[in-house]
């Protein structure tokens, strides 16, 4: 076996791991080795299952032997019962690795008469024991006895002597039993085994069907004590060890892109932190969803691998809605990035839910999970049940480093801030969209209502879902200080631009006019010169011909002159020469 | 008393020499032989020796006891301490009184 038996009997009970998923965490290491563990419940409760899964999961992974006890279902029947499990129950036979030994029980054919002891079934369980060597063995359910044989005193009695004889076997063996009115067991089995006893239980509520274990009892050995969720499907049974781990989670500095360019930016323009819970809320068609593919988008193209948990649309739908505004994600499903799980709410109770989730987180070992929207799980339990599952679910997600993101759905009319369960405390970041109705529309707008750990913006930015994305715009004010939205910001916008285009025109004209006078004062200008020029030129031309005047008046005078001379000797003025 | 020519086959599980085995031995001997003189067989399986031979007729009980023959195949578990019981058992009394 696995575990080695210590004989230091200080030493830790030494234990025989179950092979069933969840369990051995709960009971820190299996069922307690060598000794005989009960589990009860009522009919349906997967007991039978338990004690096979045991056994099958003792040969497969631990090479233990194992011998199935049936007291009620036939060999054949157990093993096409169970072929949906995955147990490969005919070939673990065939190696020898498991016997399935069917005892029957009938009262009817039985008559008593005197003392008798069970060494017939001793014997048989011995001889089968011994022909594989078996390590495990279950026994489902020996309460069947009780339906057998009519004398209780003898039944009790080697009942007790039974399970000591199992333990000095030196098996690790279940015993199955029936819930009963009063005990655990109809026939108080739970008395003899002191051991380990496991509680299993199928409840339906509202038609919604919740499975539930609990180890009721563990003697020296610690043990989870709470009702844990699990699963019956074709990987077996897998428990849930679903607690509030507590919170010495490290935080991380690390960040992760929103998916959206400018929602970075409002986010110290690094996006989320890695490992952070983030709830995106508003009400119908204010694009939750679309944020939240964003998100796994970005997270995707990172290589990154996301888990998305979609309550109300089938995987194809949210390709096809998300390809519409320039999201492929399906090449993300078909790289293996992106993991989907989809699952009407109803379809099983919260905690199986939370059961499935768990389970896929553990085997995608996604950097994000996205869950779209929270608030559908509403319509498979209370509110105060789906707030104790969202407390877990972060506690586990911030344990592995996982960023979440919620998306919750608040009703039209309702503060939206108010509505979104009791959840809001426990959420880094939270990011509202809303639709603002205006002039007839109605347009998105988002805002970061919180975000622990970092100087985030308080703006509300318009939220524009377009074919290329998403996109954020800076918020308009109007001239109230009202915040502006769609075709209100588009007419506001046009306003502004016409006035914008009237004064430019304005100055256009004015400039022009002022041309136009300076082209007249020019024109002016050059009238003025030529006139001046031609004024100088008049005055040239005067001299001139006064110069030529003087000058042919003097030669007159001199020609006069000498012509008198000749005559008289004197001019005619009388001048001396 | 029974019916002429049935013969009875009887089987008889013990485990080891135990005194429950012994006192059921006794008391089947006691019974065949007053009343199915000569029309008997008993085989006595001892499991602590055979206990393969513990399935074929899904032996718990020891003692147990099998009717073979005449069919319908019957039990009985116990010491066989109450005759009565035994016979009524293997509708011996049952039978006789008809045919009375």
């Amino acid at each position: 076996m696995s575990f080695p038996i210590t004989p230091d009997r200080d030493q830790a009970l030494p234990k025989c791991p179950s092979g069933i998923q969840g369990l051995d965490e709960i009971t820190d290491g299996g069922l307690p080795l060598g000794r005989t563990s009960l589990v009860c419940g009522g009919p349906g409760c997967g007991k039978t299952v338990f004690a096979l899964e045991f056994l099958a999961r003792g040969a497969l992974e631990h090479g233990d032997p194992g011998l199935f006890v049936s007291f009620e279902e036939r060999p054949g029947d157990l093993v096409q019962n169970t072929a949906s499990l995955g147990f490969r129950l005919p070939e673990l036979m065939e190696r020898r690795l498991l016997t399935i030994d069917h005892i029957r029980v009938e009262r009817s054919e039985i008559e008593e008469t005197g003392d008798y002891d069970l060494e017939g079934l001793f014997i048989r369980l011995g001889h089968a024991i011994d022909q594989i060597g078996a390590r495990r063995v279950a026994l489902d359910t020996i309460e069947t006895l009780f339906g057998g044989l009519s004398n209780t005193a003898i039944l009790r009695a080697e009942l007790r002597r039974l399970f000591l004889w199992l333990k000095d076997r030196g098996v690790t063996s279940i015993v199955t039993g029936e819930k009963g009115d009063a005990g655990l067991t109809r026939q108080g089995l739970e008395e003899y085994v002191s051991d380990c006893v496991i509680l299993l239980d199928h409840r339906v509520q509202g038609h919604i069907s919740t499975r539930r274990l609990r180890v009721v009892k563990y003697r020296g050995s610690f043990h989870g004590t709470n009702e844990y969720p699990f699963l019956m499907d074709r990987r077996g049974i897998t428990v849930l060890p679903i607690t509030s781990v507590g919170l010495d989670y490290a935080a991380s500095t690390d960040r992760v892109s929103t998916g959206v360019a400018r929602l970075d930016e409002m986010l110290e323009a690094k996006g989320f932190f890695r490992g952070s819970t983030v709830l995106v809320s508003g009400t119908a068609g204010a694009g939750k969803t679309s944020l939240a593919a964003s998100f796994a988008d970005a997270s995707c193209r990172a290589g990154e691998r996301v888990l998305y948990v979609a309550f109300e649309e089938s995987p194809s739908q949210i390709f096809r809605n998300m390809r519409s505004i320039g999201m492929d994600l399906e090449r993300h499903h078909e790289r293996g990035l992106l993991h989907m799980l989809t699952a009407r709410p109803t379809l099983h109770g919260l905690e199986s839910h939370l059961a499935v989730a768990h389970r896929q987180v553990r085997e995608v070992r996604p950097a994000a999970v996205v869950v779209d929207p929270l608030t559908s799980l509403l319509a498979a339990g209370s509110a105060a049940d789906v707030e104790s599952l969202v407390l877990r679910l972060i506690d586990f997600h911030k344990s592995l480093g996982i960023t979440t993101l919620f998306t919750a759905l608040s009703p039209h009319g309702g503060a939206p801030e108010t509505s979104v369960l009791g959840v809001s405390s426990l959420i880094d970041t939270w990011i509202l969209l809303k639709d603002i109705e205006l002039s007839g529309e109605r347009n998105r707008t988002l805002h970061i209502l919180k975000s622990r750990g970092m100087a985030h913006s308080n703006q509300v930015k318009e939220f524009l879902i377009t074919e290329a994305g998403l996109r954020l715009l800076d918020p308009y004010l109007g001239p109230e200080g009202t915040l502006l939205t769609g075709s209100a910001r588009l007419v506001m916008e046009a306003r502004e631009r016409s006035e914008e285009q009237r004064a430019a025109g304005e100055h256009q004209k004015e400039r022009r006019r002022r041309e136009r006078r300076i082209g007249l004062l020019r024109a002016r200008l050059g009238a003025l010169q030529a006139e001046l020029r031609s004024g100088s030129e008049e005055l040239d031309e005067l001299d001139r011909m006064e110069t030529n005047r003087l000058r042919r008046a003097t030669e007159d005078r001199a020609a006069m002159a000498k012509s008198r001379h000749e005559t008289g000797g004197k001019d005619e003025h009388g001048t001396e020469r | 008393m029974e019916q002429k020519g049935d013969f009875w086959e009887l089987r008889l599980y013990v485990a080891g020499q135990t005194p429950k085995s012994l006192l059921a031995i006794a008391n089947l001997r006691k019974i065949c032989e007053e009343r199915l003189a000569g029309r008997f067989r008993i085989e006595i399986v001892d499991l602590a020796r055979q206990p393969d031979r513990a399935r074929a007729d899904d032996v718990l009980a020891i003692p147990t006891l099998i009717r073979r023959l005449p069919p319908p195949i019957k039990k009985i578990i116990g010491t066989l301490a109450d005759e009565e019981k035994v016979l009524l058992g293997f509708n011996m009394k049952h039978r006789s009184e008809d045919d009375g």
